[in-house]
């Protein structure tokens, strides 16, 4: 299946659905990594959106990215409740590998149990230096 | 065969659940998962015939079956932290399997759907009424009106959103009940599409939390038979704190960006799809089932003040006993932070605790006389908000805190109001600018001599303070919503109760509010 009939299966799943629009860009970013401009123009002519409806979309929300990101990301929560565990210690120590992105969340729900982190849907509580360095270091 | 209970909830997960159950199982014991007690401090918790065991470590597991480990903190239930709860929305958390209908209708699933049928929608939202239940998600306006409104709008199309948008830090309530008790949400939803009249629900969840939609979905399949006519939908957000305010949300599962909509009009008269809709919280729905089934009375006899009931409050942040405690309103904060949490997990003196999340105030020890209440709280210059309770310890910094409350409402602005979305940024200049004791002086535009008006002298730091102090009055008062509105009582309340941090020698804050 090519990434167009990809897509047209995407839009066709959805067709009919009230308020769309996130779902559709969910599976598209599941689907390809990222949602890209030629993904944007297909996707406004299939809801019957202007481009600049959907790209508005898109880049409002965090979630979605426009360019793909190739390397695994790990999702650190920096928010009040980690802060108070000491999770802005535990950044400033991390080292920079470029094989990993990590990206700042803003609360993962893991307030009591935190510095927390996630990679994909798996969740990391209790971190401290040493654990948080070992979980980037398993990623590269 | 020894039945090993341990939660797949996220918070246990994160600990290392799933590896301790991997080790019972191995050891050859019958591994049930269920929902999370809610003492995270003891995750992973093992309750094996009511006696509990934790923080556990797959290495622990030999000790534990041989009766010989250290970590045994004898019956659950009769824990302090568990015994002096009064759990009505918590009732199951810790003894059921999420995902069992038949865990759910054998402890009284399912019985308050059964009663609203037999009493009708007027005689329902009555009783919803009559419990005094008011919002969970911080606002606390009573659910019984808001049904009524939504009840008495026309058109044969209506909505019921539950808000599971939950992005304040140190909240965390609202993901146990859907990871642990996801019927009695799917329930409480059916019982107010009942009573409004309508047919269809969504509940918008975060991204953020996977396995809280993940158990969803199951659920709602499982469900069917049980709420059918009345169908459940989830939708998951897709990363915009801003969503959690009610219409940034129903603008988003519109499929739109999620920017604040102006009220009037009020979302129970046109909501969804410009729909009559009842947008409540996770903990408001999840809290309906009770009242149905025991009466709004029972409910009501419970809390303080004007707040009845009960409320999950959620500690976290550097805390000893971290966790979910559910209690009626009026337990002070003091109690809430020193006898039930602990004190600090560090073990250092508690300097300020942040109640209802990123938009809430922090409160200095001197607050922890307050008692948990919705007025209370609010004349003190704080709110309940979603009832999360990050605790610091002496080395918090708080002219750092208050600045990152600027910075977070700066990310999450939806953009639609400019206090929010202007002043929040200029409030990080200037908090910067305070924490450099730097003052400003006049720019190259302002030094021109044909601007007239422009001030040309440097601006001293007690004018930055006044000037933060005008600035907060501005987002307070001029935003759309919470977010640009309550940002302030952070920043505000950090500036009052610890000038020092802010480099302001002698505190005359009350005088200059």
């Amino acid at each position: 299946m090519t990434d167009h009939d990809e897509l047209d299966a995407i839009l066709a799943a959805h067709a009919g659905r009230e308020g769309a629009l996130l779902p559709i860009l969910h599976d598209v970013q599941g689907a390809f990594g990222h949602v890209s401009e030629t993904s944007v123009r297909r996707i406004a002519q299939a809801l019957n959106l202007t481009r600049a409806e959907v790209h508005g979309v898109v880049s409002f929300y965090h979630d979605f990215r426009e360019e793909p990101e190739n390397r695994p990301v790990l999702k650190l929560c920096r928010a009040e409740s980690c802060q108070a565990r000491g999770v802005e210690a535990l950044a400033a120590a991390l080292p920079d590998n470029p094989r990993v992105k990590v990206e700042t969340v803003y609360c993962l729900g893991l307030c009591s149990v935190g510095p927390a982190a996630m990679i994909g849907h798996e969740v990391h509580g209790r971190l401290d230096v040493a654990r948080l360095g070992a979980l980037v270091e398993s990623l590269a | 065969m020894t039945v090993v209970r341990i939660s797949d909830d996220a918070a246990a997960l994160a600990c290392g659940a799933n590896a301790v159950a991997a080790a019972f199982a191995a050891a050859g014991c019958d591994v049930e998962r269920v929902s999370s007690w809610g003492m995270h401090w003891l995750e992973p918790l093992v309750d094996i015939d009511g006696q509990g065991f934790g923080p556990l470590e797959p290495g622990d597991v030999e000790a534990v079956l041989a009766g010989t480990s250290p970590k045994a903190i004898g019956r659950i239930a009769e824990h302090p932290f568990i015994a002096r709860q009064q759990r009505f929305t918590f009732a199951r958390a810790g003894k059921t399997r999420p995902l069992s209908l038949d865990d759910y209708a054998a402890t009284g699933g399912w019985a308050g759907l059964k009663r609203a049928r037999e009493l009708g929608p007027e005689a329902t939202i009555a009783e919803v009424t009559h419990s005094g239940l008011r919002g969970r998600g911080g606002a606390g306006f009573p659910a019984g009106i808001k049904w009524t409104t939504v009840a008495k709008a026309a058109g044969p199309v209506k909505y019921i959103v539950c808000n599971a948008d939950e992005g304040d830090s140190a909240t965390f309530a609202d993901r146990m009940v859907m990871e642990g008790d996801p019927f009695m949400l799917i329930e409480g939803m059916a019982i107010a599409g009942h009573a409004v009249g309508a047919g269809k629900g969504y509940i918008y969840v975060r991204s953020e939390y996977p396995h809280a939609i993940a158990k969803l979905n199951t659920a709602i399949a499982l469900a069917v038979p049980h709420i059918a006519p009345f169908e459940v939908e989830v939708r998951v957000g897709a990363g915009a704190y801003v969503c959690g305010e009610e219409t940034s949300l129903l603008n988003s599962l519109e499929g739109k960006r999620g920017e604040v909509r102006a009220k009037p009009p009020l979302p129970a008269l046109e909501g969804l799809f410009g729909k009559p809709t009842v947008v409540n919280n996770v903990l408001t729905l999840a809290a309906v089932p009770w009242i149905l089934a025991n009466g709004g009375q029972a409910y009501a006899e419970v809390g303080f003040g004007r707040s009845r009931g009960t409320m999950p409050i959620q500690l976290a942040g550097n805390v000893k006993h971290g966790g979910l405690f559910e209690i009626g309103f009026g337990v002070t904060l003091g109690e809430l932070v020193f006898d039930i949490g602990g004190g600090t997990a560090t073990g250092r003196p508690v300097r300020a605790v942040q109640v209802g999340g990123p938009l809430g105030a922090y409160h200095p020890p001197a607050d922890f006389h307050l008692p948990f209440d919705y007025e209370a709280f609010s004349s003190a210059d704080g709110l309940i908000g979603h009832a999360g309770l990050t605790v610091f310890d002496e080395t918090a910094d708080m002219s750092a805190q208050a600045r990152f409350a600027m910075s977070f409402c700066a990310a999450e602005s939806c953009g639609k109001c400019t206090p929010c979305r202007i002043g929040s940024t200029r409030g990080v200049e200037l908090i910067d600018r305070i924490r450099a004791r730097a003052g400003r002086a006049a720019d190259k535009v302002e030094a021109l001599p044909q601007m007239h008006n422009a001030r040309k002298a440097p601006r001293t730091l007690a004018e930055d303070v006044t000037l933060l102090e005008d600035l907060c009055e501005t987002m307070k008062f001029g935003s759309l919503c919470a977010l640009g509105g309550f940002t302030p009582y952070p920043v505000l309340s950090a500036l009052k109760h610890w000038p020092e941090d802010f480099g302001v020698a002698v505190p005359d804050q009350d005088a200059a509010e």
